[in-house]
């Protein structure tokens, strides 16, 4: 039984801006359904000021992937896009009043949604994101060192186990364990994180 | 309403077997080693504990049991404790264990504790409906197997492996037959003369006992070490002071387990295959697991394009206990690895319910369930993307 918030909770039984949106023009869809997890995040942005005035979502996953996603369509409407991504996962989790460690993946997915709805109202192609998304480290379930270097960066992560919590890499059959443990260190010793 | 539909996971202490412990843990308080009086009764409950133990699992001699604190520990003890009194591989002793691939993990993850000790795990498949095939068994066995374990129902989808069979094929090649019994264990009659195991373990607290307390039938002239080394208890084989109160409240539960047999074949089955097809009318569920070779009270059943966390605490909003073959569920990041073994795709072993009842199970528990399922299953759905309702 995960100790979610009372918030998690009311977010998962009453979701706010759940649904389609039909003139969406930024959509992000993020996860696979062979991982347990998939948010496809719908956002109406308006050309001229580049605010986002409509934010929905759809996802399938448990609890914590459906709050993450509500509350965060509720922290970008309002902002530019250049405001909306300094949204990091860390944001979520504080908004949903806090996750369960072994949840920290979903406030993760929220993030990359809303980077990949941007994205594509940009005009930019997940091919060409492909590149920017680095390399594959885990390959069960499709984890990039870029991804790793940002969660490691953002939350200050030491260990592999937390790696794991925030992004699922290593969770499965285990043989990229070694490499997070260098992206972990390469990116420790970055001046610029050195605390 | 409050809806308990998680007995695999866990029963209610029957108020029977209560009432039978609770001398034990208040004025009866004796140790059965002690030589005066006061240690009498103690000695004789634990005697009796045996002998309807015994008599539960159909053994011939009632020191053919061994009392454990849980299913986990019958395990470990029976696969553990023959082997260390074999030769070892080391020594040029047989170096092979079977497994299934559906095994419980107090059996599937002793299997790198066991590559430790020089053995090499081979694991047996099942086919697309959960079972185990004796056919899949005589072409991995050789003479060096040391021993065989497979489960007797599976704990999610309930399926029944054909032990009888996979014993004689054990046996043919000199290997031992090791079997968890524990969710077998009040839902079908358990006779391990007739299916001929060297070794079967159950849990007290799958059959509305306490939890804490276990038992292994060891058939006798099995070889055996004992794996919790230390006093005399249980003729030397199990060290530590006897769980007196638990292991009396363990003989009761399975003096009524074996007289509540009949009910769980008839009135359980018709309660369990009525919420069964009722799910089933739910568009896109379908059922995980071999329709007629399952125990009566389980029935596991995947509701496609959504996952089973979300249903899972839904379901619990309405006061109905289940569980979940996702992931999200658990500190696990994988999908149920017995669900996988049948070939399930992820996506719907993610989707997995599983409902399990007992035979306190009530028809309005099941009607009440009914009623919620559609409802919870529909507003999730709405939530999908993949959903196109």
């Amino acid at each position: 039984m995960w100790d979610y918030s009372d918030k998690v909770m009311d977010y998962f039984r009453n979701p706010r801006n759940m649904g389609e949106l039909s003139d969406a023009n930024g959509i992000g869809k993020v996860g696979s359904m062979a991982c347990g997890d998939v948010m496809y995040l719908y956002l109406k942005i308006d050309p001229e000021t580049e605010v986002i005035e409509k934010a929905t979502f759809k996802t399938f996953g448990c609890a914590s992937a459906i709050a993450s996603a509500s509350i965060l369509t509720e922290m970008v409407i309002g902002k530019t896009i250049d405001e909306a991504l300094k949204i990091t996962n860390k944001d979520i989790v504080e908004e949903l009043g806090g996750l369960p460690q072994a949840k920290f993946h979903c406030s993760v997915m929220g993030s990359e949604a809303l980077e990949a709805a941007i994205n594509d109202y940009r005009g930019i192609k997940p091919e060409e994101k492909e590149e920017l998304e680095g390399k594959l480290v885990c390959k069960c379930f499709a984890v990039t060192d870029k991804l790793i270097e940002k969660v490691v960066r953002e939350n200050h992560l030491t260990t592999v186990e937390e790696v794991t919590a925030y992004t699922k890499a290593g969770g499965a059959c285990g043989s990229c364990k070694e490499e997070i443990k260098e992206i972990i260190d390469r990116v420790n010793s970055h001046p610029c994180c050195q605390q | 309403m409050f809806v308990y539909l998680d007995n695999n996971a866990t029963t209610g202490v029957a108020k029977e077997v209560l009432e039978t412990m609770l001398p034990f843990l208040q004025e009866e308080y004796g140790n059965p080693s002690s030589m005066y009086e006061f240690a009498r009764k103690p000695i004789k409950a634990v005697e009796k504990a045996r002998r309807q133990v015994a008599e539960f699992l159909g053994a011939a001699y009632e020191d053919e049991i061994i009392f454990t604190s849980c299913g986990s520990e019958s395990d470990s003890t029976a696969i553990l404790g023959s082997l260390q009194a074999q030769t070892p591989p080391s020594q040029g002793g047989m170096n092979e264990v079977i497994v299934s691939d559906v095994e419980h993990p107090a059996v599937f993850n002793l299997r790198k504790h066991l590559e430790r000790m020089g053995y090499t795990v081979r694991v047996l498949p099942v086919n697309k409906s959960g079972l185990v095939e004796a056919e899949s068994l005589n072409k991995i066995i050789s003479e060096k197997t040391a021993l065989v374990s497979v489960m007797y129902a599976n704990n999610e989808t309930g399926c029944i492996m054909p032990i009888a069979e996979l014993t004689e094929i054990a046996h043919k090649h000199g290997a031992l037959m090791h079997t968890d019994a524990v969710q077998a264990a009040g839902k079908i009659k358990l006779d391990v003369q007739n299916i001929n195991v060297d070794m079967l373990g159950i849990s007290g607290h799958k059959i509305h006992a306490p939890k804490g307390v276990g038992a292994l039938y060891l058939k006798r002239g099995t070889s055996f070490r004992p794996f919790l080394a230390g006093g005399h208890q249980e003729r030397g084989r199990r060290a530590g002071t006897e769980n007196v109160a638990s292991i009396a409240g363990l003989g009761k539960a399975c003096e009524m387990a074996s007289q509540s047999l009949e009910y769980e074949q008839t009135e359980i089955r018709r309660l369990r295959d009525k919420l069964e097809a009722g799910l089933l009318t739910i568009p896109y569920s379908y059922l995980n697991g071999d329709k007629e070779k399952r125990t009566p009270n389980t029935t596991n059943i995947s509701f496609e394009f959504i996952e089973g966390e979300a249903i899972l605490l839904s379901m619990s909003d309405k006061g109905i206990c289940a569980s979940t073959g996702s992931a999200c569920s658990s500190e696990s990041l994988e999908p149920s690895h017995v669900l996988l073994a049948q070939g399930l795709p992820a996506k719907l072993a993610h989707s997995a319910v599983r409902f399990s009842l007992s035979r306190y199970t009530t028809e309005e528990e099941i009607n009440w369930t009914l009623k919620a399922m559609p409802e919870i299953i529909a507003r999730i759905r709405s939530m999908s993307p993949f959903w196109k309702g």
